[in-house]
C-alpha cells in the first residue's frame, strides 16, 4: 500500500485513454476541469470536450440530449451539485430516458474537507439509488476507479460514479479482478463482515487489522457498486459471519448501510451497525481531522465492531 | 403560395386533440390546439423525416419541451402516418403508448421525453451539439411553451446554444400569453421576450404562429443564420380553432365534455 492517489486523478487519466479507444466519447464540464480532472481530456480532445460553465442544470439536460444523439457522454461537476442541484434532470431526462450518461461526480463526502458543509455531500448515494435503471458505482481507490470507469463506460446506460477529492491509499494491484455489480472480499474473516464502500474499504482494512490483534477474526468487503448490489456476496456474509458493520463516507440514512440492510433482512438478518455521516451536516477542516470528528475511522469501525 | 392543405391537416390535427382528451377524460386542450400549426408545419413540410423509418439517420428532430401539449405531437404523428389514428384515443390510459406527457420509449417519432418544463430545450442543445460534432447538417427544432421559460433552466441552455453557435438549432415559443394560474403577465412577466433571446445571442423573429406563410418564412430565416440559434416568437390563441376555449385559460388543462366535444368538432371540420 505504497501510493496515494485521489479517485478522481485515476478518472481523468483513464478518460483520456478511453478518449482514444471511443471516438464517441464526449465529456462534459462545468467549470470546474481542473478540480474534476477532465481537463487533460478536454486539451487532448477539444472537438469532443464542451465545458458548460457554472450551469449544473444544463450539463446535464445537454449530456441527455448528446447521449441520445449516440454519444457516450462522462458529465463531470462536484457530487452536490450534481445529484442535489440536477437530481430532477438527472431523474427525467437521464434516468427516465436510459440515457447513456455517465455522472461522474467528484469532491463528495467529509473529504472534500476545508470547503465545508455546503460542499460536502452525504446524499448523493441515497438519491442516484433511488432513479430506476441508475448504476451507481463508489470506486475505493485509484485501481478500481479505473477499471470500473471502464466498464461504465464500456456498459450501455445510466451510472453514477462517485469520487474523491483526497488522495487516498492504492491498495488494488494492476492485476486485480474489480467486475461492475460484483462487490469484493478484501478480507477473509468469520467472526463478523465490515462492508465499506468507497474510501472507508482502506479504513475498513486497517479496522481488521486492529480487530486481529484483539483475536476478532473480521472480513472485509468493497462494494463499489451499491447499484446493482451483490446480494450474493452479502447474503454469504451474513450467514457465515452472523454479524454486519457498513462503512461509508457518506449519510448513515440511504446510502451503503440501507442497502445492505435491504439484503440482509430479506435474506438472512443479522444484527447490524452503520458507521457514516450521522443525521448532521459537517463543517470545515483537514479531511482527516474531519472523518475523526464525525466518526468515519478505522477507530469507528472498530467501535462499532465491538457494538454487536 | 396555397396554404389550404396545411390548414386542413391543421383541423385534423386539432380534431384529434379535441378527440383524445375528450377520451382521456383529462388532458390539456389549450396549448395543445394553440401549437398545431406550427406542429403542422414542422412535421409536414419544415422536417426531414420519415414516418416509415422513425431512426433514420441524418433526420431532423422536433422535441416538445412544453411536454404537456402531448396530444399535438401524438396527432401530427398519427397523421403523418408513424401510427394509426386511432391510436391516440387511448391517450393517457393504464397501459398506453400514449402517456400523458410524451415517453420517447413508448412512442416511435417521440425523440425526447419531455413534461418537466425546460429538460427539452436543454437536451435539443444538447442533440443540436451532437451533430455539430458529427458534422451533420441535421437540424434540431423544440417548441417551448411561454409560461416555462420561467425556469432557470432554459435560460441556462440559452446561453449555452449561443455560446457554441448552435445554428442547426431552432427555437418556437408558443406565446399565447396565458398559463395554468392566469395571464404570463400576473403570474410572472415574461416579457419582453425578444429582447431577453436576442440579448443571450439569438437571432430573434417574431411571427403570428397562426399564419403559415409566416412559419414556413420565419423557418427558412433560421435555416439561413449562421452562426447563432433562432427563436421563433410565435404569438399565438391558446384554443385556436374551438370558439368556447379561445384564450380562455380555463382550457389550460381540462378535458371537454361529450356535448363540447361534439360542438368543437363541428367548429373545427377536421377529420379523426
Amino acid at each position: 500500500m505504497a501510493d496515494k492517489m485521489a479517485t478522481r486523478q485515476a478518472y481523468g487519466k483513464k478518460l483520456v485513454e478511453l478518449g482514444e479507444k471511443y471516438d464517441n466519447l464526449v465529456v462534459m464540464d462545468a467549470d470546474l476541469s481542473k478540480s474534476t480532472m477532465t481537463a487533460e481530456f478536454g486539451s487532448t480532445y477539444p472537438q469532443r470536450f464542451f465545458n458548460m460553465g457554472i450551469a449544473e442544470q444544463n450539463l446535464y439536460g445537454s449530456a441527455a440530449g448528446l447521449a441520445l444523439s449516440g454519444k457516450i457522454v462522462c458529465a463531470s461537476t462536484f457530487a452536490m451539485f450534481a445529484s442535489g442541484r440536477a437530481f430532477e434532470i438527472i431523474r427525467n431526462s437521464i434516468g427516465y430516458t436510459k440515457a447513456n450518461v455517465k455522472i461522474c461526480a467528484t469532491h463528495a463526502g467529509i473529504t472534500v474537507g476545508e470547503d465545508g458543509a455546503s460542499h460536502q455531500t452525504f446524499e448523493d448515494i441515497a438519491l442516484m439509488r433511488t432513479i430506476p435503471g441508475m448504476t451507481v458505482i463508489n470506486p475505493s481507490d485509484g485501481v478500481s476507479a479505473g477499471k470500473l470507469l471502464e466498464q461504465a463506460v464500456a456498459m450501455d446506460g445510466p451510472c453514477y460514479v462517485r469520487l474523491g477529492r483526497a488522495a487516498v491509499p492504492v491498495f488494488y494491484d494492476e492485476n486485480a479482478q474489480i467486475t461492475l455489480g460484483k462487490g469484493n472480499q478484501v478480507r477473509e474473516g468469520k467472526d463478523v463482515s465490515i462492508i465499506a464502500t468507497g474510501i472507508m474499504v482502506n479504513e475498513a482494512v486497517m479496522a481488521a487489522e486492529e480487530l486481529a490483534a484483539d483475536g476478532i477474526d473480521a472480513r472485509v468487503i468493497d462494494i463499489h457498486t451499491i447499484k446493482p448490489i451483490d446480494e450474493e456476496i452479502i447474503v454469504k456474509a451474513a450467514r457465515e459471519t452472523g454479524k454486519i458493520v457498513t462503512a461509508e463516507e457518506h449519510s448513515v440514512i440511504g446510502g451503503l448501510g440501507s442497502a445492505v440492510a435491504e439484503v440482509v433482512v430479506k435474506n438472512a438478518p443479522v444484527k447490524m451497525a452503520f458507521v457514516g455521516q450521522k443525521d448532521t451536516y459537517g463543517e470545515s477542516g483537514k479531511p482527516e481531522e474531519l472523518k475523526k470528528k464525525y466518526g468515519m475511522t478505522a477507530a469507528d469501525i472498530v467501535a462499532a465492531v465491538k457494538s454487536l | 403560395m396555397d396554404y389550404t392543405q396545411f390548414e386542413k391537416t391543421a383541423a385534423n390535427i386539432r380534431t384529434g386533440i379535441v378527440k383524445a382528451i375528450h377520451n382521456a377524460g383529462s388532458g390539456h386542450p389549450g396549448g395543445s390546439l394553440s401549437a398545431a400549426d406550427i406542429v403542422t408545419a414542422l412535421y409536414f413540410k419544415e422536417m426531414n423525416i420519415d414516418p416509415k423509418n422513425p431512426k433514420m439517420e441524418g433526420r431532423d428532430k422536433f422535441i416538445l419541451s412544453k411536454g404537456h401539449a402531448g396530444p399535438v405531437q401524438y396527432a401530427a404523428l398519427a397523421e403523418r402516418g408513424y401510427f394509426p389514428k386511432e391510436d391516440i384515443l387511448q391517450l393517457r390510459k393504464l397501459g398506453s403508448k400514449f402517456q400523458g406527457h410524451p415517453d420517447m420509449k413508448k412512442v416511435p417519432g417521440i425523440e425526447m421525453s419531455t413534461g418537466s418544463l425546460g429538460q427539452g430545450f436543454s437536451a435539443a442543445g444538447g442533440m443540436a451539439m451532437a451533430a455539430k460534432v458529427d458534422k451533420s447538417p441535421a437540424r434540431v427544432y423544440v417548441l417551448l411553451g411561454d409560461g416555462e421559460i420561467q425556469e432557470g433552466l432554459v435560460w441556462e441552455a440559452a446561453m449555452s446554444a449561443a455560446h457554441n453557435k448552435l445554428d442547426n438549432l431552432t427555437a418556437i415559443l408558443d406565446w399565447n400569453g396565458l398559463q395554468i394560474d392566469g395571464r404570463n403577465e400576473d403570474v410572472m412577466t415574461v416579457a419582453p421576450v425578444d429582447e431577453k433571446f436576442r440579448a443571450f445571442g439569438w437571432n430573434v423573429i417574431n411571427i403570428d404562429g397562426h399564419d403559415f406563410e409566416q412559419i414556413f418564412d420565419a423557418f427558412a430565416q433560421a435555416r439561413a443564420c449562421k452562426g447563432k440559434p433562432t427563436m421563433i416568437i410565435a404569438k399565438t390563441i391558446k384554443g385556436k380553432g374551438v370558439s368556447f376555449m379561445e384564450g380562455e385559460y380555463g382550457w389550460h388543462g381540462k378535458a371537454p365534455s361529450e356535448e363540447q366535444t361534439k360542438q368543437a368538432v363541428e367548429e373545427l371540420g377536421g377529420e379523426w
